[in-house]
């Protein structure tokens, strides 16, 4: 009997096993960390406090920096829903050829690794980059317009990486719906924008909710992004930690911030979860 | 006046045709059903009275205006999908008020025709529920509501109850008949059950591969079909295949092998025909008294009557008796079958399914 009972802990075992070594123990160690201290001298203290969290919460200059971090991520969410809910919805209703080959065309980013891609936005937005000569050339601007080192820019190379995840969440949610849907509304007197805004939208906001926590929550922790295009001066969460790891050495530092990204980016995504869950109660099982 | 007329109404896609010159028309009031079997071109006709697919040839006209140009939010069809296709994100009320919301019905009258409506369905006090949780019957009441409710001069019905169970199923078929009286509206079924075909509809128009091959009342397509088709179709019979020959004295007879039947009454021309023959008007008879004799292969309860195959010199024959209680044949045993001549259809050679 008790062998009946063990085997659906012997067989996760591996998994469990993985998750607990590769997550949890990181987790567990940078949450440790964080509450140690830290000594120009003597380096990281075994000491036990909330002194870190007391500098950062304290500390107008990590503000900023949250601030800043969560507004890229919430732009980028916002123009993925709205550039990826259209999209996956003309997706849907293409021809079945047609829908594959745009699919590909869809995941191909994902496809590059993000340095590289990166590194092609920073070709493209640099202030003597391919945007800023051709608008120069065509006599349109006099002085290069500024994109490398702005959230702008930030936000635009993003939303590029981003922006498939989005697209398979909301098609995904969209295969779920009855196709009869459409033409009930339409039987019914509502015209194609009135059927969208509507019928199809609301059925979407499943996917829509998906997208918009994977696209936050990566966006929100992204680096590499960052860290190219918003250089040394355009400082987001992830790469002030990375600053305290490898040029402060203030590991714990470091760890709280981590801590802190962490916490309230699941916050955010509980808290906004609940709110669309209970405004579009029905589509939601 | 006809409220919808088509004529030679044609679909293609490709090489198929889903529908060949189909032509009908629907009397104010009426409750007519488009019977066949899947794939016949049903659902395909009723797409296109409702706007959703183009037709290839042939015309719609609804009150005697073509509706060849008029999109299908304009057509103002009431239309109840096989899935019903209620939208999930909104209650009862909501889903049935959309219509009313679109004709920018004022919201006190709006309130009134909802509520109104919902009565009319039995379903008032469910008004605020979303769409999930509500059984299959009941979504199915929402369905007709939202349709019924912008009072349209024709509703459209594609298989409404196939989705439901035998039970409920026969539930429904009489309270979709009761609200069709009631809010004496012109409706459109489509159908491939012909028990329902017939418990609903004031006319049958029997399809097969696009075309339309009989329509009439239910009673006259069961109990005249004009084709072998129809007459399979429509619950059960029997087919012979025999030959009309000229008795003696200007009557008729049929020859079936070396079997020699007394025919009907028929303007039939000497030659190849189908007999057609219901199971329930052959009855058992004593020796002697028999057209034909058999052995019965197979006898299956009903519970309200009996189903017997009987092999005889015609081929198999299915007899129906009602259960009266009295012992029945068993299997093996030999029976003697007689009929009325007058019970017989001749049908053309080579028109069965
Ligand atoms: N969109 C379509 N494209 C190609 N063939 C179709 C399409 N819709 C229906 N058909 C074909 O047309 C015929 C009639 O279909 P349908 O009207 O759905 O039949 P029913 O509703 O009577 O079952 C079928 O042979 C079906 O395969
Ligand atoms: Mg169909």
């Amino acid at each position: 009997m008790s062998g009946e009972r063990a085997r659906p802990w012997l067989l996760s075992a591996p998994a469990l096993l993985l998750f607990a070594v590769m997550l949890v123990t990181p987790l567990v160690m940078t949450a440790i960390l964080s509450f140690n201290s830290f000594d120009f001298y003597g380096g990281i203290q075994p000491t036990f406090g909330l002194g870190n969290y007391a500098d950062v919460l304290g500390d107008g200059y990590f503000y900023e920096i949250f601030g800043r971090t969560f507004l890229i991520a919430l732009a980028t969410t916002v123009i993925c829903a709205l550039i990826g809910t259209p999209q996956a919805y003309f997706l849907l209703r293409m021809h079945p050829f047609w829908r594959s080959v745009m699919i590909l065309v869809v995941l191909g980013p994902l496809l590059i690794s993000v340095v590289v891609r990166t590194l092609g936005w920073a070709i493209l937005l640099g202030n003597n980059g391919v945007i800023n000569e051709a608008l120069r050339n065509l006599g349109l601007i006099e002085r290069p317009l500024k994109m490398m080192y702005t959230s702008g820019g930030i936000v635009l190379a993003l939303v590029h990486v981003m922006v498939p995840f989005m697209i398979l969440a909301v098609w995904a949610a969209l295969q779920r719906q009855d196709p009869a849907t459409e033409k009930a509304a339409e039987s019914l007197g509502a015209k194609p924008i009135t059927v969208f805004r509507r019928i199809v939208l609301p059925q979407a906001m499943p996917g829509i909710l998906s997208g918009s926590l994977i696209v936050f929550s990566l966006s929100a922790s992204a680096f590499a992004t960052p860290a190219i295009l918003g250089g040394r001066r355009v400082k987001v969460v992830s790469t002030t930690v990375y600053d305290e790891f490898l040029n402060t050495l203030n590991w714990p530092l470091g760890a709280a911030i981590a801590i802190i990204l962490l916490v309230s980016v699941l916050a955010i995504m509980v808290a906004w979860n609940r709110l669309v869950e209970k405004r579009f109660a029905g589509v939601f099982q | 006046m006809a409220i919808l007329e088509l004529r030679d109404l044609t679909k293609r896609f490709g090489e198929t045709v889903a529908v060949d010159r189909f032509t009908l028309s629907v009397e104010k009031g009426e409750f007519v059903s488009l019977l066949g079997p899947s794939g016949c071109g049903k659902t395909t006709t009723l797409q296109m009275i409702a706007g959703f697919e183009t037709p290839t040839g042939g015309s719609i006209a609804l009150n005697g205006r073509d509706l060849s140009k008029v999109p299908a939010r304009a057509r103002g069809l009431g239309i109840v999908f096989q899935t019903y296709a209620l939208f999930p994100h909104m209650t009862v009320e909501e889903n049935v008020g959309f219509g009313l919301e679109m004709r920018k019905v004022p919201a006190d009258e709006r309130k009134r025709r909802i509520a109104a409506t919902l009565d009319l369905v039995h379903l008032s006090h469910l008004a605020t529920r979303y769409p999930r949780q509500m059984s299959g019957g009941q979504r199915q009441r929402v369905a007709l509501a939202r349709a019924l409710v912008i009072e349209p001069e024709l509703l459209l019905l594609d298989e409404p109850l196939s989705n439901l169970d035998a039970k409920l199923r026969e539930e429904m078929q009489l309270e979709l008949r009761r609200i069709q009286q009631e809010a004496g509206v012109t409706t459109l079924l489509v159908t491939h059950d012909q028990s329902e075909a017939m418990a609903l509809s004031d006319r049958i128009a029997v399809m097969q591969g696009g075309r339309l091959i009989q329509e009439a009342t239910p009673f006259e397509a069961y109990d005249r079909p004009t084709n072998g088709f129809v007459s399979s179709f429509l619950g059960k019979s029997n087919a012979i295949d025999a030959h009309l020959e000229a008795g003696g004295a200007g009557t008729t007879q049929l020859r079936c092998g070396d079997i020699r039947l007394d025919a009907p009454a028929s303007s039939h021309g000497p030659g190849a025909v189908l007999v057609s023959l219901r199971p329930e008007r052959i009855e058992f008879c004593g020796a002697g008294e028999g057209i034909v004799s058999g052995t019965v292969v197979e006898r299956v309860f009903l519970g309200d009557q009996w189903l017997f195959k009987v092999k005889t010199g015609l081929g198999e024959l299915l007899v129906v008796r009602r259960n009266s209680g009295r012992r029945e044949p068993e299997v093996g045993e030999t029976v003697h079958l007689s009929w009325q001549a007058e019970h017989l259809r001749l049908l053309e050679a080579g028109s069965a399914a």
